[in-house]
C-alpha cells in the first residue's frame, strides 16, 4: 500500500513545476503546456483523496477538470492562431500594447 | 516480488504472450502476401508465385530485402523525430493485441475497461504518422500526415459512439465478457449475435474502422496518384516495413473488435475430443477475422476512393448522426424492455 | 512490488514535467507532455481508477495534444528567440520555487492521512456513471454546454474573415 502522502508530494511537486513553468517561458503555448501541467497534477490529488476516502466524488470531479481542460485548450489554441496572424511572433512580451 | 517472476502463473503468462505475439507477427508478415495474391487474382494475374511454393516464402524474401536496404534520411530532416517515428505507430498498434480475447482463457491481460483500452492506444497511434510525415521535411510527407491525421481524428468519434449500443446490450467493457454475453441461441439455432441487433452500428463501427486504418476507400492520404507514398515518401528500408506492419496490425485489431462485437468471438459449435474442444472457440475466432481482412482487400482491389471533402463530409454529416442516432434508438428500447 | 512501480512512474511523470520546461522548441515540450500524461495514467491506474485512466488517454494524450501538436506544426515555428524576458527570473524563480516546495512538502510528508476507508471502491465505468447520472447530472449537462460554447468560440478565433 503506498501512503497518501506520497501522492499529495507527487501532486505538489508537479504543480510546482506548472507554476515555474508558467512564470519562466515566454512562449505562449509553453504557458498553455504549463496551465495543463498543473491541471494534471490537480488530478492526481482528486483520484489520491478519492481512494484514501472511498468516495467515488473525487473521481467525478476529475471527469470535469477534463472537461474543462479540452475547453480551455481549444479556444486558447485558436486565440494563439489569431494572434500569430496578426503579430508573427508567438512571444508573450510582444504582446504587451495594453501594458501602462 | 522475485517470487512472482519464478511462480507457475508467470510461466503461463509468458507461454500466452509468446503464443499470440508470435502467431499475430507471423500472421501479419504472411497477410502481406495475401494481400498481393487476392489482389492480382481480381486483376486476372497471377501475383508473387515464385518464391517457393505459392510464393510462400515471399514475406522472408521482403524482410531480407528490407533489412539490407540502405537507410536514407532526407536533408534537414529532424533525426530524432524520424527515427521515433515507426516505434511510435508499432507500439500502439502492438498493444491493443494484449486485451483482445483470443479464446475462453487465451488472453494476456483481462482488464476491465480493455474496450476503452484498445480505443485509448488507437488514439496514440496517430502520433506515429504525424510525427513520420512532419520530420521528413518535405511536402507531400507534411500533407499527406496531416490529412491522414485530420481524418483519423474524426472517424474516431464515429467509431467510438458506435459500439456504445452494444456496451448498452451487453453491460460491461470488458472484451471478454462481451464475448461470453454473446454464447447461447435464440430459439435454439440462430447464435445470439448482437449483429442481429444492431445492423446499423455494425456498419457503421466497420466503416469508421476502414477510415480508420487508412485503406481504400478512405486511403486519400497515401494515395499513389496524388501524394507519391504519403506520410511514409521518405522511409525505406526498416523503418518503412515497420510502418506497414503497423498498418496490417491496426486493420487486424479492427477485424478483431468487428468480430467480438458483432459476430460472438470466439463462440461457435465446439465438438470433438479434449484437445480439439480447446482449440476450437480459437480457431472459430481466427476464422472471423480472416473473413474481414479478406472483405478488407477485396475492398481495397476493387473499390475507388473518396475524394478528402467527400471524406470528411461523410464522416462528419453522416456516420457521426448516424450513430447518435443508433444510441437514441437502443437507449430507447433498452428503457422499455 | 507497487512502491517500485510508484517510484517509478512518478521519476518518469516528474521527469517528462522537468523537461516540458527545459526545451527550447515547443513541439519537443508538447511530446514530454504526452509522456507526462500517460505516467499520471498509470499513476492512475495504480489507485485504482482505471475508468479515469483510460479517458485521460482518450482525451487528454489522444484528442488535446493532437490539437496541440498540430497548431504547432501548423504555426511553423523557429526554434525559440531569446525574447525580452528577465533572464535572471530563472535563477531566482526555481531556487524559490524549491524551497516552497520543502516547505509545503514538510507540511504534506507529517501530516495524519488516516487510515483508507473500507471497503476500497474501484473506479469503474458502473460506479463512475451511476455517480455521474444521479447525483451530478446538472455538472454533467452544463459541462456539454461548456463544450458548445468553447467549440463556437474557436472556430470563430480562429477563422481567417468571419
Amino acid at each position: 500500500m503506498i501512503p497518501l502522502n506520497w501522492y499529495l508530494l507527487l501532486g505538489a511537486s508537479l504543480f510546482l513545476i506548472g507554476v515555474i513553468g508558467f512564470f519562466v517561458k515566454h512562449n505562449i503555448i509553453a504557458l498553455l503546456l504549463s496551465v495543463e501541467i498543473m491541471l494534471s497534477a490537480v488530478n492526481l490529488t482528486f483520484v489520491a483523496f478519492s481512494s484514501q476516502r472511498g468516495e467515488i466524488s473525487g473521481q467525478v470531479f476529475v471527469f470535469f477538470v477534463l472537461v474543462v481542460a479540452a475547453a480551455e485548450a481549444a479556444v486558447g489554441l485558436a486565440l494563439v492562431i489569431a494572434i500569430f496572424r496578426n503579430r508573427e511572433s508567438l512571444n508573450v512580451d510582444r504582446s504587451n500594447l495594453l501594458r501602462w | 516480488m522475485i517470487a512472482y517472476f519464478a511462480s507457475p502463473e508467470f510461466a503461463v503468462l509468458l507461454a500466452k504472450m509468446i503464443i499470440i505475439l508470435g502467431g499475430v507477427l507471423g500472421a501479419l508478415a504472411y497477410t502481406s502476401l495475401v494481400e498481393r495474391r487476392v489482389i492480382a487474382f481480381v486483376q486476372m494475374r497471377p501475383g508473387p508465385n515464385r518464391v517457393g511454393p505459392f510464393g510462400l516464402l515471399q514475406p522472408i524474401a521482403d524482410g531480407l530485402k528490407f533489412l539490407f536496404k540502405e537507410q536514407t534520411v532526407p536533408a534537414n530532416a529532424n533525426i530524432l523525430l524520424y527515427y521515433l517515428a515507426p516505434i511510435a505507430a508499432m507500439i500502439p498498434a502492438l498493444l491493443s493485441f494484449s486485451v483482445i480475447p483470443f479464446g475462453p482463457d487465451l488472453i494476456i491481460a483481462d482488464l476491465d475497461v480493455s474496450l476503452l483500452f484498445i480505443f485509448a492506444v488507437t488514439s496514440l497511434g496517430v502520433y506515429g504518422i504525424v510525427l513520420g510525415g512532419w520530420s521528413s521535411n518535405s511536402k507531400y510527407p507534411l500533407m499527406g500526415a496531416m490529412r491522414s491525421s485530420a481524418q483519423m481524428l474524426s472517424y474516431e468519434l464515429s467509431l467510438t459512439l458506435s459500439v456504445v449500443g452494444v456496451l448498452m446490450i451487453a453491460n460491461t467493457v470488458s472484451l471478454s465478457q462481451i464475448v461470453t454475453s454473446q454464447q447461447g441461441y435464440w430459439f435454439g439455432v440462430v447464435p445470439r449475435w448482437n449483429i442481429f441487433v444492431q445492423p446499423i452500428a455494425f456498419l457503421v463501427y466497420l466503416i469508421s474502422g476502414i477510415a480508420e486504418t487508412n485503406r481504400l476507400p478512405f486511403d486519400l492520404a497515401e494515395s499513389e496518384q496524388e501524394l507519391v507514398a504519403g506520410w511514409h515518401t521518405e522511409y525505406s528500408g526498416m523503418k518503412f516495413a515497420m510502418f506497414m506492419l503497423a498498418e496490417y496490425a491496426n486493420m487486424v485489431t479492427v477485424s478483431a473488435l468487428a468480430t467480438i462485437l458483432f459476430f460472438g468471438g470466439w463462440s461457435g459449435p465446439v465438438f470433438g475430443p479434449q484437445w480439439l474442444q480447446m482449440a476450437l472457440p480459437t480457431a472459430w475466432f481466427l476464422l472471423k477475422i480472416a473473413a474481414f481482412m479478406l472483405l478488407y482487400i477485396v475492398l481495397r482491389a476493387t473499390v475507388p476512393r473518396f475524394r478528402y471533402d467527400q471524406l470528411m463530409r461523410f464522416g462528419w454529416k453522416f456516420l457521426l448522426p448516424a450513430s447518435l442516432a443508433n444510441i437514441l434508438f437502443t437507449s430507447f428500447l433498452a428503457a422499455l424492455s | 512490488m507497487i512502491e517500485f512501480l510508484f517510484l517509478f512512474f512518478a521519476a518518469i511523470a516528474v521527469g517528462a514535467a522537468v523537461n516540458v520546461l527545459a526545451q527550447k522548441h515547443v513541439l519537443y515540450s508538447a511530446l514530454s507532455l504526452i509522456l507526462m500524461l500517460t505516467a499520471m495514467s498509470a499513476l492512475f491506474v495504480l489507485l485504482e481508477a482505471e475508468f479515469l485512466a483510460v479517458i485521460n488517454v482518450i482525451v487528454y494524450a489522444g484528442a488535446i495534444m493532437v490539437l496541440f501538436v498540430f497548431v504547432i506544426m501548423l504555426l511553423n515555428l523557429p526554434r525559440d528567440e531569446n525574447g525580452d524576458r528577465l533572464r535572471w527570473l530563472k535563477f531566482v524563480g526555481i531556487p524559490m520555487g524549491v524551497f516552497f516546495l520543502l516547505l509545503i512538502g514538510r507540511t504534506l510528508w507529517t501530516a495524519a492521512g488516516g487510515e483508507p476507508a473500507q471497503p476500497r471502491i474501484t473506479g469503474s465505468a458502473a460506479v463512475i456513471g451511476s455517480s455521474l447520472f444521479t447525483d451530478y447530472v446538472l455538472p454533467f449537462e452544463l459541462t456539454s454546454l461548456l463544450i458548445l460554447i468553447a467549440l463556437i468560440g474557436a472556430v470563430v478565433f480562429a477563422k481567417k474573415d468571419l
